[in-house]
């Protein structure tokens, strides 16, 4: 039987500053847990319609059975109506927050509710505290406050501090929530979810343990998957260079979005290349909590402040992402530049890849005058010229400092329908386009994909396959449907998804099985679709369809290495990924 | 020869944890972050790295010199040997180790000493910390 701790779902109150633990165990054994949980939560929780800053729109995290106790099941699943796209918000993250979730005895917490002052959470196992925040209110970075949080809460080493930076509280559509520093639920909103409900963080600590049911059947599952992970070479990617070693392989392909998309290769991607990084700046890696790999990279910046060698270094966390949105999508190649810049959108609370392709679209839009001095309060965009420009705006965008910062912190989509250029800024499905122009299938999971994200099924990965074997239009997208599904019993389980190639369904069967679940591959995959088909019913629900989805001409413009995209070609494959997925009565032509 | 484990590069270590985790399982059969002989601590925010605090097996124990009880007994080579059935919870040995060794179990209201057994090092994909004879580091 798997251990009760688990079906625990803690539910917060904001408004009443009330809480309360219900034992939800129909959920967690027919959904695992993570997605699988959240969304059946974000169903019964968030009202149909609901204003996405409304106090009613739920914040969810999930985590799941395996959390805890295998390496890499080391994620957290967050679920709330995001503010960005209007319809589903799913955003993971690392760091501690899976294992301090579990071993602080739930499986899942919801919270609900807005406070009327700055409030944050404080979760001790079963005390939970709503306590008073102001001070933290308005704090310049949100590393301070994680700093501030580190003194008062107990649990050092072991708990998770999520916070909120000033776009959250300012409720840009796009403001992240920073997770012990390093690692974010960056994606859709939620740190403007936060914002809405003035919750400037949580921290959650536990001392519990999790006991296991057949312990010898356990030792020896977790002894082979520790060995596979790290001496089969398997996860070397991630740990040498870290995701960062995409930079260079994609711009050879010509994939690397370069200048809003204006180019795909970048002459000074070798600058901003993981190689670069790793040799001159990478200073420590470190882990989320259970992982013996340790894909977060950090880098050091010693930036000279004054005259007589007076240094301040910085301590800077890189990924493929933030270097294609704030590097190469601003034609920014200097190591420092970005590094600075990064470090300047993480300090706001700001997803990295929103901000990029932000204000990669004002910048082209400054060019071809679309907007001029007065709207970007003289700011002069110009690509990778000058970098103190980008975080000049990326901190009026975080302060919403005028009518246009403040359309640009409602997604460059709403931007551009205001001031025009909806050609070149780069959302699919409300959502700013993550770092792949590989092909129609990346393209096509990022305009159907619950997310919008590069996450949901990886097309980038199956593009890269076309690439080498010819591959029809209907077997890319029948892989899109499948990884999806496959992607969705991962981030049930909450396994970091770059372990899925070890993670496959037959060795988390033999995983599930010490812990008292007892499932097949089969019975995985058909849990997969259903909670496929139930995110698709609630972007429905909420006025989402795949038919009407934008797309900008900006990327049928620029050649993918699989050539140029073609826009009834695109659709058609819609029209095959939701029949294969078979959502025909949850999409319907007509809504 | 008696052997124990040791911290030897610290800053490798990724904070991951799978020393403790390695720990509680086989020693406590569950997964718990609490019940683990060895700890990793944040020296202070990520950015600054790790402390890995594990017993060093001390030739003359302190921990042992101030158990009421004798339910720490210096074990030949150095180190403790800990008899759950004749302590008394007094909490002295957890006062005693300066290096914080000696973990408090709560639950149990004892405390939880290294057995010297090796198995947390086989975990660790850095070797941040090897399982070697003790007095090594006297000879280097
Ligand atoms: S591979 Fe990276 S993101 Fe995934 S669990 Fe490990 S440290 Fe976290
Ligand atoms: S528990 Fe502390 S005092 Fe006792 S032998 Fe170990 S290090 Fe020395
Ligand atoms: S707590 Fe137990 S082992 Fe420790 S000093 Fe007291 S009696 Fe001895
Ligand atoms: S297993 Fe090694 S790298 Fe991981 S926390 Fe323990 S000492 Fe550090």
């Amino acid at each position: 039987m798997m251990d009760p701790s688990l079906y625990n779902v803690l539910y917060i109150d904001l408004t009443e500053r009330k809480y309360e633990v219900q034992e939800r165990r129909d959920l967690f054994e027919k959904y695992l847990g993570g997605t699988g949980v959240a969304i059946k939560l974000l169903e019964e929780e968030c009202p149909k319609g609901v204003d996405p800053f409304s106090p009613d729109n739920p914040i969810i995290f999930a985590v799941g059975p395996l959390t805890g106790l295998y390496p890499l099941a080391s994620k957290t699943v967050a679920m709330f109506k995001s503010p960005l796209t209007g319809n589903l918000g799913e955003s993971h993250a690392g760091g501690r927050s899976a294992v301090a979730i579990r071993l602080a005895g739930y499986g899942a917490i919801v919270i609900k509710g807005a406070s009327k002052t700055p409030v944050y959470i404080s979760i001790f196992n079963d005390q939970v505290k709503i306590k008073d925040a102001t001070t933290l209110w308005g704090m310049r970075s949100s590393y301070a406050v994680g700093r501030v949080l580190r003194e008062v809460e107990p649990g050092a080493g072991k708990r998770t501090i999520m916070r909120i930076g000033i776009a959250g509280e300012n409720l840009v559509r796009y403001a992240n929530v920073v997770v012990e520093s390093y690692r974010h639920f960056g994606r859709l909103g939620l740190g403007a979810v936060f914002g809405s409900k003035k919750l400037k963080a949580i921290v959650v600590a536990g001392t519990r343990s999790v006991k296991i049911d057949d312990l010898k059947a356990y030792m020896k599952v977790y002894e082979e998957i520790f060995r596979s992970l790290t001496e089969t070479g398997v996860m070397s990617k991630y740990h040498v260079l870290g995701t960062a070693e995409n930079v260079l392989p994609l711009n050879a392909m010509g994939a690397l979005p370069t200048r809003n998309l204006m180019q795909t290769r970048f002459e000074l991607a070798e600058n901003i290349s993981g190689e670069a990084l790793a040799e001159k700046y990478l200073v420590r890696k470190i882990a989320c909590t259970h992982c013996p790999i340790g894909c977060i990279h950090l880098a050091s910046l010693r930036i000279a402040f004054a005259p007589g060698h007076e240094y301040e270094t910085l301590i800077i966390p890189y990924d493929y992402e933030p270097i294609y949105s704030l590097g190469s999508m601003l034609g920014i190649g200097s190591v420092e530049g970005l590094l600075r810049l990064i470090e300047k959108v993480e300090g706001l609370g700001l997803d990295a890849i929103s901000t990029g392709v932000a204000m990669a679209w004002a910048t082209e839009a400054y060019q071809r005058g679309l907007i001029s001095d007065k709207e970007t309060m003289g700011l002069k965009p110009n690509w990778g010229e000058d970098v103190e420009v980008y975080i000049r705006m990326a901190e009026r965008i975080a302060k919403r400092a005028n009518e246009f910062y403040s359309a640009l912190a409602d997604g460059v989509e709403f931007a551009a329908s205001k001031y025009g250029g909806l050609d070149f800024a780069l959302a699919c499905g409300g959502n700013e386009v993550p770092g792949y122009h590989t092909g129609p299938a990346a393209l096509v999971g990022f305009l159907v994909g619950p997310r919008h994200s590069h996450l949901d099924s990886a097309g980038y990965g199956i593009d890269q396959k076309a690439l080498r074997s010819l591959m029809t239009k209907e077997e890319m997208v029948r892989q899109i449907v499948e990884e999806e599904r496959f992607r969705n019993v991962l981030t049930s389980l909450v396994i970091c998804l770059f372990a899925r190639g070890e993670y496959k369904l037959e060795r988390v069967v033999k995983a599930l099985e010490p812990v008292g679940i007892k499932t097949s591959s089969e019975e995985l995959m058909r849990l997969g679709a259903e909670i496929q088909k139930a995110k698709a019913s609630f972007k429905a629900r909420e006025g989402y369809s795949p038919y009407k989805v934008r797309i900008a001409k900006r990327f049928l413009e620029t050649p993918t290495p699989l050539g140029k995209l073609n826009e009834e070609e695109l659709r058609s494959m819609i029209k095959m990924y939701i029949e294969m997925a078979g959502l025909e009565s949850i999409y319907t032509s007509s809504n | 020869m008696s052997y124990r484990v040791s911290v030897v590069n610290i800053e490798r270590c990724i904070g991951c944890y799978s020393c403790m985790f390695a720990c509680s399982r086989l020693r406590f059969g569950e997964v718990s972050l609490a019940k683990s002989a060895i700890q990793v601590k944040s020296a202070g925010g990520i950015e600054r790295g790790f402390v890995i605090v594990v017993c060093r097996a001390c030739v003359d124990p302190p921990c042992v010199k101030s158990c009421p009880t004798r339910a720490l007994t210096p074990r030949p080579g150095g180190g403790v040997i800990f008899d759950e059935s004749k302590c008394n919870s007094c909490k002295s040995c957890y006062e005693a180790c300066i290096v914080r060794a000696v973990v408090w179990d709560e639950e149990r209201g004892k405390p939880i000493i290294c057995r010297y057994c090796g198995f947390c090092t086989k975990f660790c994909p850095h070797d941040v910390i090897v399982f070697e004879p003790v007095g090594r580091e006297l000879l280097v």
